[in-house]
């Protein structure tokens, strides 16, 4: 098949033929370790793996024989089996030739059990490199010995630092393609050294193989005399992985789920992340802070006398106190800390833009909370390692920002704990995981700034205006009539002795929100900014009337967040697109049209409307003054 | 020894898989566990004990039987929801039932109609928005890039280009109305470990995975078990009695058994480390749509 023969990794055949029972002992305590691949689209990932593969006897006689009828039909080894294949497994990608997400693999030796995320090495692939790498101990950078260190190798390397990968192996593929030169070898070498030490990478193995041939894989090449070793797999089974480490931390564990199959047992389910527990250690639960003492840890198989990280287990509490999913069981004497303010990197998964300011579920360990993101402090070139200026994150784009969340989080800077350190942003309408970000640490100003108590509470402004606060929140396409009808709704309140304020849109964006255009991103902002001062006026204890076009259901959404409940109306001015277009009022549907004015809502920016408002005004079917009337009574029956 | 701190590769994947059974539970509004009876199901319905005991695991199990399955099957099926305290529902397509579909007569329809229509059908009827599944991602190609969370459309279709990326153990279970989720907390198993485990932990498996004399014929170069007399023999069949296992358990008449001596897990276990080909190799279903048919399959809502 190949000239190189390389040698099975398993010698274990004649141990599993005579004495099974003594190999199960052997396999039962294998340690288990994850890694990615990454490279360049031609530097031999897919080979490598179906190399390892096959070398581990995880290939079949039937998927062998497939292999290499598939070879023949598409491989691109001419007569000689094509192990990428093996790998490549959605038929769209075989078509193409290209591996196109992250796929998982399983092979083991004598030592290990190892599961391989194969990632993609295309520039848009950002995203299944991070994902592939969260759960990684180890990556393998691959490099064509023929190219050297290329700008992806730069970028992959870039990545897996960022994501937390200690343990970095850069495998110099092809080797048999430049005559297992060690000149050539050793010039790639140097020129990755200075790189790595550029981003912050300490420590890296460097090893000449070829995935196609097998040298060095399993064990020494002799093509290869001038390298000492180890050999790839000598040392996937030898590194350290992350689990140990993180069992010497101090004692965390998200509360997944409270066990409560009766009046007599209230147990907290989790996946311990860092440290043990033992029954009797003193336990802190954040973010309360309350403590108690640990009882039993309570499994199928009958109560643990300690934990450790990684596991999976279920606590008991000497003391009766409050505990939830969302909650973190920690070391009563060093806790996490509780913030709501954060730096963070963030690596951008979606197609549409992050948008500065609009409101994001973000889960992080069990715990899941409203988050914004401020424009980012920059955007990191992952190819040159530069910090850009943006506005924005795009696709595939990693950036530093500062973001907020509604509630207190119990958080870890990432690089200590992966799992109260990481998180992902999830989209409210689409429900996409759109972002994983890594929080770096909390913003000073969430530990000092309190709320200040006053003694005159919103109660009491209320009642001094004899009023119920409230917002009427006006929503519609430009021209639709929110000004007019809002300006009768405050005309008529007004002779009704109430106390009202009409924010209205075009008069905010010449003052407060004067830095603000209309791109997605400042559209978000807007409506923040003007939901805050509602809130304001509302806590003033006034009726606020606001009249904007406010395009998308989630700031709509996250402004009623804002509210107390009951105070918000949402007022939908239902007016059709050729009707609004037909009055334009302004003329600035002509100008749209025209194409003088850009991002304009309707015509080339578009309009969610609401789905159960608490009014729709259809404003073909009533005149404005109908339209106020009913929305006065709608408001104070 | 090793140190006590490094957890086995066992224990990983077994904190592993209680974690996603908890965060379902925890996320989804009805969730049921997908139960084939395989030895998959049987680890994964173990895990669940464990995840939640000592409540029982706080959701149904769900049995989408294709009346053809090994009797020997529906017994441990029976057994196992009794001593799990579990409820256990079981589906059958009343169309594949009126029409007499069966796998002798209608060749893949069988496959599609008690199977693929039957789990779509159930999901429906009962609301299911979480399906618990034991597939694993060693068992076949694209199993291998489907994520452990895995998304299905109203019509159950699956995308295999538009998946969620799951990042670290963060699983996103919220859902689009009329999605469903399919949920693998086994994806990371291999089939050794599966059998390691079985071994470890005692979990009962259906008897038919060790060998027995049992009354066989040769049919299409499969080793076809007679499991009751719905079973057509062709002029000239006879039933033949032979020493043989089965590696994977699915209706009785399209699943190839293996010759064997193995009586003991150890020695099934020998026996899978030592053999050649593969475990789906003895089921038709893979075979139907050249190298892309499972994910042909999924797409179309199969499992």
């Amino acid at each position: 098949m190949t000239d190189t023969v390389a040698e099975p990794i398993y010698q274990t055949d004649a141990l599993i033929a005579q004495d099974i029972d003594a190999y199960l002992e052997t396999h039962q305590h294998k340690t288990m370790l994850r890694f990615i691949t990454c490279g360049s689209v031609d530097d031999g990932k897919s080979t490598l793996i179906g190399r390892l593969l096959y070398d581990s006897k995880m290939i079949f006689e039937d998927q062998l024989e497939a292999l290499q009828s598939d070879s023949k039909k598409v491989g691109t080894q001419g007569a000689e089996i094509d192990f990428a294949l093996l790998v490549d497994g959605l038929a769209a990608e075989r078509e193409q030739g290209i591996t196109i997400d992250v796929a998982y693999r399983f092979f083991n030796t004598e030592k290990r059990k190892f599961i391989v995320a194969d990632t993609p090495g295309h520039e848009q692939y950002t995203r299944n490199m991070v994902t592939g790498a969260s759960t990684a101990d180890l990556a393998v950078i691959l490099i064509d010995a023929r190219k050297g260190v290329l700008t992806q190798t730069r970028r992959h390397s870039y990545l897996a630092h960022l994501i937390g990968i200690r343990n970095i192996v850069l495998a110099v593929n092809k080797m048999d393609l430049v005559g297992y030169d060690q000149a050539t070898f050793d010039a790639i070498v140097e020129d990755y050294t200075a790189f790595a030490k550029s981003i912050g990478i300490a420590a890296f193995t460097a090893m000449p193989i070829s995935g196609f041939k097998g040298d060095n894989i399993t064990t020494l090449s002799p093509n290869t005399p001038w390298y000492q070793g180890p050999s790839l797999i000598e040392h996937l089974e030898t590194v350290e992985v992350n689990s140990a480490t993180d069992a010497d931390k101090p004692f965390r564990m998200p509360v997944q789920w409270v066990n409560r199959p009766n009046l007599d047992f209230r147990g907290f389910s989790g996946l311990i992340a860092t440290g043990s527990v033992r029954p009797g250690d003193s336990v802190r639960v954040l973010p309360s802070g309350k403590t108690s003492s640990v009882t039993r840890i309570v499994t199928l198989d009958g109560d643990l006398e300690e934990a450790v990280a990684g596991q999976s287990v279920t606590l008991c509490f000497a003391d009766e106190i409050d505990c939830s999913r969302g909650d973190v069981i920690a070391l009563a004497d060093n806790p996490p800390q509780v913030a709501d303010q954060f730096e963070a990197t963030i690596v951008w998964m979606a197609d549409e833009e992050m948008l500065p300011g609009r409101a994001y579920w973000l889960k992080i360990g069990t715990q899941t909370v409203t988050a914004t993101i401020q424009q980012p402090k920059y955007q990191v070139n992952v190819n040159t390692m530069e910090h850009l200026a943006a506005k924005t994150l795009d696709l595939n784009a990693i950036g530093v920002a500062n973001l907020s969340t509604d509630k207190q989080i119990v958080f870890e800077p990432y690089a200590d704990n992966r799992t109260l350190g990481g998180f992902i942003l999830i989209d409210k309408i689409s429900n996409a995981t759109v972002a994983a970000g890594m929080l770096h640490f909390s913003l000073r100003r969430a530990q000092n700034v309190h709320w200040q108590a006053t003694d005159v509470s919103r109660d009491f402004h209320a009642q001094l205006k004899n009023q119920r606060p409230a917002v009427l929140w006006f929503t519609g396409l430009s021209g639709a009539g929110k000004s007019t009808i809002a300006n009768l709704v405050e005309k008529k309140l007004a002779r009704m002795n109430r106390h009202t304020f009409l924010l209205d849109g075009d008069n905010v964006r010449h003052g407060l929100n004067k830095d603000l255009g209309f791109t997605d991103a400042d559209r978000v902002e807007n409506i923040r900014r003007v939901g805050e001062v509602a809130k304001l006026m509302t806590d003033a204890g006034l009726i606020v009337i606001t009249a904007f076009i406010s395009p998308f259901r989630s700031e709509r959404d996250m402004v009623r967040q804002m509210m107390q409940p009951g105070e918000f109306f949402e007022v939908h001015i239902d007016t059709p697109l050729a009707e609004a277009e037909a009055r334009d009022v302004k003329g600035l549907y002509k100008k749209a049209r025209a194409g003088e004015l850009k991002n304009f809502t309707g015509i080339d920016s578009p309009y969610e409307p609401p789905h159960d408002p608490e009014m729709r005004i259809d404003t073909t079917a009533m005149t404005a003054d109908e339209a106020a009337e009913a929305i006065v009574a709608r408001l104070i029956p | 020894m090793l140190d006590k701190k490094t957890l086995t590769h066992l224990e990983r994947l077994e904190a592993e898989s209680i974690h996603i059974l908890r965060e379902v539970v925890s996320e989804a509004e009805k969730p049921v566990m997908l139960y084939s009876v395989g030895k998959d199901s049987a680890v994964m319905l173990h895990l669940a004990r464990k995840a939640f005991y000592p409540s029982p695991p706080p959701f149904p199990l769900l049995h989408v039987d294709t009346t053809w399955k090994f009797r020997a099957m529906y017994d441990l099926r029976d057994r196992m929801a009794r001593e799990s305290g579990m409820e256990l529902l079981v589906y059958q397509n009343p169309e594949a039932k009126d029409r007499g579909i069966n796998p002798f007569d209608h060749g893949p329809l069988h496959t599609d109609m008690w199977k693929t229509e039957g789990l779509k059908q159930a999901l429906n009827l009962y609301g299911f928005d979480a399906a618990f599944g034991g597939a694993r991602r060693d068992e076949e190609k694209s199993r291998a890039k489907e994520r452990i969370f895995s998304f299905r459309t109203a019509s159950h279709g699956w995308d295999p280009k538009n998946q969620r990326p799951e990042l670290w153990n963060l699983y996103n279970a919220r859902k689009n109305k009329g999605e469903s989720i399919r949920v693998f907390p086994i994806s990371n198993w291999t089939e050794l470990d599966i059998w390691q485990y079985i071994h470890l932990n005692d979990v009962p498996i259906v008897p038919l995975y060790f060998a027995d004399k049992r009354p066989t014929v040769e049919r299409d170069g499969m080793l076809l078990m007679v499991d009751d007399d719905r079973f057509p023999l062709q002029p000239g069949e006879e039933p033949v009695m032979r020493s043989i296992r089965f590696r994977t358990l699915g209706c009785y008449p399209l699943t190839g058994a293996v010759e064997s001596q193995a009586k003991t897990l150890p020695e099934v276990i020998q026996e899978t480390l030592l053999t050649t080909t593969s475990e789906r190799q003895g089921r038709a279903i893979d075979k139907d749509a050249g190298g892309a048919g499972m994910e042909k399959k999924k797409q179309e809502g199969y499992f």
